[in-house]
């Protein structure tokens, strides 16, 4: 097919249809009000339900009655709505309930600006729940990125059952491309897994085998429990330390110890000094500023990490032991960075952060790596 | 009868004397009255004393977070049509979960609410709620003396609710009523008032008998609102989305050649109400009607018919990384404010930049080659000027030509709109 001219934004519910989502719901807030539209016109003529909520809290509730009745769910908003989803997605954490959850980021703190994009949201995606336990948080870089990773941000909720984020920016939500989302390779799509024999079901049972409890909906055949009280493999609150301890541990090791199998990044490896570690929109700029370095005779290399929660540690390591000189730059004022000084603790990590509404652009990457 | 649905391995845990053991006893004997089935209920619950429900019965359960039960029990009731979903929260939840009781009320989708009104926090130590009585002697001191409390079947009326009805636990045919309200399709809330000995009657005295009494002084509140009698949401919802046709963003194939290769960025600094996000994304189209791949990056206040209305247009034969642009090809200069926003990068502009200028807009002083446009005289609206320059800009040829721009307003605007910009384009190029 030849190619589309559209938005970020409008690819997230072009993918998230192909994954099989079968319920939206979402509050509007740009720049993210944009998914909730293109929800609209795509979900109710499949079948599906899209619908706009009194709130936040109310759209992400939706989802996880939505989800836990069988339905793959999806809502998308902005970091204030973030902010407003963190008791449920908590709950999603920590009950287990498959959910992808947009983040069309833009400039804070606060209501900030609307129409402003930045990437202050990454440690917040991953540290705003109560509880501490670990999400995946998926980041684009361009529309193609919105699709495929909208889609594997469903496969990833449906597998491992858990809230996965698309750590979006205005910049990329907003920014309309020419794309032919037909030519691209899409990955096998997954859903959860129900009980071989689902009369002995338990709603939270694992086995030395089985780290993801397996899963029957609400309202099918056998009745199911769900709580966000701290609960046993049967669904009901317990006060065994034991049990609880082993849950907790569970639900932090399926994610991090699973990391490899998700690890998406983009690479442009080179026989450089130099290693310019970014994400999201400014890969964008990183990778034309790689552009000019290597036409000017000095190349750099590039590592583009799509897959930012749980941190891949042995790709970051990996990547970076060719280099002499590792630089991250992202458009806060140092997220990110933190993550790469934390796993390269020898090393000296320069850092280049912007926040103020604006990209940062291949000219600027060029002088913080010419150490201007 | 059908069998009790009592989970026996999980009997309830109130406190003796609590009202919430009749209405357990009351909600499993309406279910036995309709002869569910335990898969075919789902019991949500939130927090507090009223959030143990879900435990003891055998059905689809959910517990969730304080005051959201309502919006979990929407999200199952939209997937699950032929569930029964049953919610429970105290006056407690009312409170924190207002905006989710209000909405559902509007909504009118078949759920049955059961409100077990205390009038104090239990849980956590006999705090006011939005139920307590002025007069009452509660845990938070003289905070609940300042405030007035709420009827919930009267907000809850006002709201949209079809079903209202004000019941006490003690009260003979409780299970009637339990089993009336499930019955009811569409949202049907029952406000059950009672008895907590925990926390409440420590300090505050009140029977059945007084509740009795003060329910007969409260304004009615007795089961179908005949003034808010309508469909069923869920029911509405889906006959409207059966209705709806699936639509998917237009491919665009390349008819042309390009009138040239390379990389081309375009300016656009307009006003809102000019187009200038329109005739961006017609540059686009067609740029790509000519096999080119194209990006746009649009500015704009978030009061949409005021302040400056900016697009970033890049056009080229190879991947475009960096959407914004430092060094335009051409700028489409059209108001004041636009061109304020980008002020500093005048300065920076190349001798062969082309820029477009409507006669009334000044410009910093810059390098590039500056054309005037005398909108007034060729007849143009400031909601055409954006057009219009593109009209100019195709007739230059450089970029797009006039066979591209047709293509492209052919793909942007719908049939009404066409024939005048079609025209628009014709009346300018002849006179410019």
């Amino acid at each position: 097919m030849a190619p589309q001219f559209i938005e970020g934004n409008e690819a997230v519910a072009m993918g998230a249809m192909r994954a099989g989502c079968g319920f939206f719901a979402g509050y509007p807030i740009t720049p993210a009000t944009t998914i909730l539209n293109a929800m609209l016109r795509l979900l109710p003529a499949a079948s599906g339900v899209c619908i706009q909520g009194e709130d936040e809290i109310a759209s992400i509730g939706y989802c996880l009655g939505a989800s836990m009745s069988g339905l793959k769910s999806m809502t998308a908003t902005s970091g204030p709505g973030i902010s407003l989803y963190s008791e449920q997605i908590s709950f999603a954490a920590g009950s287990e309930i498959p959910i992808v959850i947009v983040d069309v980021q833009r400039l804070g703190p606060s209501t900030g600006s609307a129409t402003r994009g930045a990437d202050g949201d990454i440690q917040f995606l991953r540290w705003g729940n109560s509880g501490g336990i670990p999400v995946i948080v998926l980041a684009p870089v361009d529309v193609k990125d919105c699709y495929l990773l909208t889609i594997h941000a469903f496969n990833l909720a449906e597998e491992y059952r858990c809230p996965v984020f698309l750590a979006s920016n205005k910049e990329i939500g907003m920014t309309k491309e020419s794309v032919d989302l037909s030519a691209l390779m899409v990955p096998e799509i997954i859903d959860r897994r129900p009980p071989i024999d689902s009369a002995s079901f338990q709603p939270f049972q694992v086995s030395e085998n089985l780290r993801i409890p397996y899963f029957l909906p609400i309202g099918g055949d056998v009745p199911v429990r769900q709580t966000s009280s701290t609960h046993g493999p049967d669904g009901y609150i317990t006060t065994d330390p034991d049990q609880i301890s082993a849950s907790q541990w569970r639900l932090k090791k399926k994610l991090e110890d699973a990391v490899e199998r998700f690890t998406f990044y983009d690479e442009r490896a080179e026989d450089a000094e130099t290693l310019v570690i970014t994400y999201g929109v400014t890969a964008r700029a990183a990778g034309d500023a790689a552009n000019l370095c290597r036409q000017a005779g000095r190349p750099i290399g590039l590592l583009v990490v799509k897959t930012l929660w749980p941190v891949p540690e042995k790709l970051i390591r990996d990547k970076t032991a060719p280099y002499r000189r590792v630089v991250v730059v992202e458009m806060n004022l140092g997220q990110y960075v933190h993550e790469i000084r934390r796993i390269l603790s020898d090393r000296q990590v320069e850092f280049y952060g912007q926040m103020d509404g604006r990209l940062i652009t291949p000219a600027t990457i060029m002088e913080v790596i010419d150490g201007r | 009868m059908a069998d009790s649905l009592l989970n026996k391995d999980r009997p309830p845990v109130f406190c003796p004397g609590c009202s919430h053991d009749r209405i357990t006893g009351a909600l499993d004997k309406a279910f036995r009255k309709l002869g569910l089935p335990g898969n075919r209920i789902a019991i949500v619950s939130d927090i507090g004393c009223s959030g143990l429900f879900d435990t003891f019965f055998h059905t689809h359960a959910l517990h969730g977070l304080h005051g959201r039960a309502l919006t979990y029990a929407a999200g199952i009731k939209l997937a699950r049509p032929q569930l029964q979903v049953v919610v429970t929260m105290g006056d407690g939840g009312q409170g924190i979960g207002g905006a989710h009781l209000l909405a559902a009320c509007r909504r009118n989708l078949n759920l049955t609410l059961l409100v077990l009104n205390n009038f104090n926090f239990g849980m956590t130590g006999g705090q006011f709620s939005v139920t307590t009585p002025p007069e009452a002697r509660v845990s938070s001191g003289f905070l609940n003396r300042l405030e007035r409390p709420l009827d919930i079947c009267r907000v809850a009326h006002s709201a949209g609710a079809a079903y209202v009805k004000r019941c006490s636990s003690y009260q003979s045919g409780l299970a009637d009523e339990i089993a009336e309200a499930i019955a009811f399709d569409g949202f049907a809330l029952l406000d059950i008032w009672g008895i907590c000995p925990g926390r409440y009657i420590r300090q505050n005295p009140l029977t059945p008998k007084i509740i009795a009494e003060k329910m007969a002084t409260m304004p009615p509140a007795d089961g179908i609102v005949e003034e808010n009698q309508r469909r069923e949401y869920g029911s509405l919802y889906r006959q409207a989305a059966g209705e709806q046709t699936f639509s998917q963003p237009e491919s665009i194939a390349q008819r042309f050649q390009p009138p040239s290769n390379g990389r081309h960025e375009i300016l656009l600094l307009g006003d809102a109400g000019q187009r200038i996000i329109s005739a961006g994304e017609v540059l686009c189209l067609a740029g790509m009607s000519a096999g080119l791949q194209a990006t746009q990056k649009n500015e704009y206040n978030i009061t949409v018919l005021r302040g400056p209305s900016i697009s970033e247009v890049i056009l080229s034969n190879e991947p475009i990384g960096f959407t914004s642009l430092a060094r335009p090809d051409i700028v489409i200069a059209l108001s004041r404010e636009g061109v304020e926003r980008r002020q500093s990068l005048f300065a920076d502009l190349q001798p062969q930049t082309l820029i477009l200028k409507s006669l009334d807009t000044n410009i910093p002083p810059c390098a590039g080659a500056t054309q005037a446009l005398d909108f007034k005289k060729l007849g143009v609206k400031p909601a055409d000027r954006a057009l219009a320059a593109l009209a100019v800009l195709a007739k230059n040829g450089t970029i797009i030509d006039t066979d591209m721009l047709r293509v492209a307003l052919r793909l942007r605007f719908s049939e009404k709109i066409l024939a005048s910009v079609l025209e628009l384009v014709d009346r300018v190029q002849s006179r410019s």
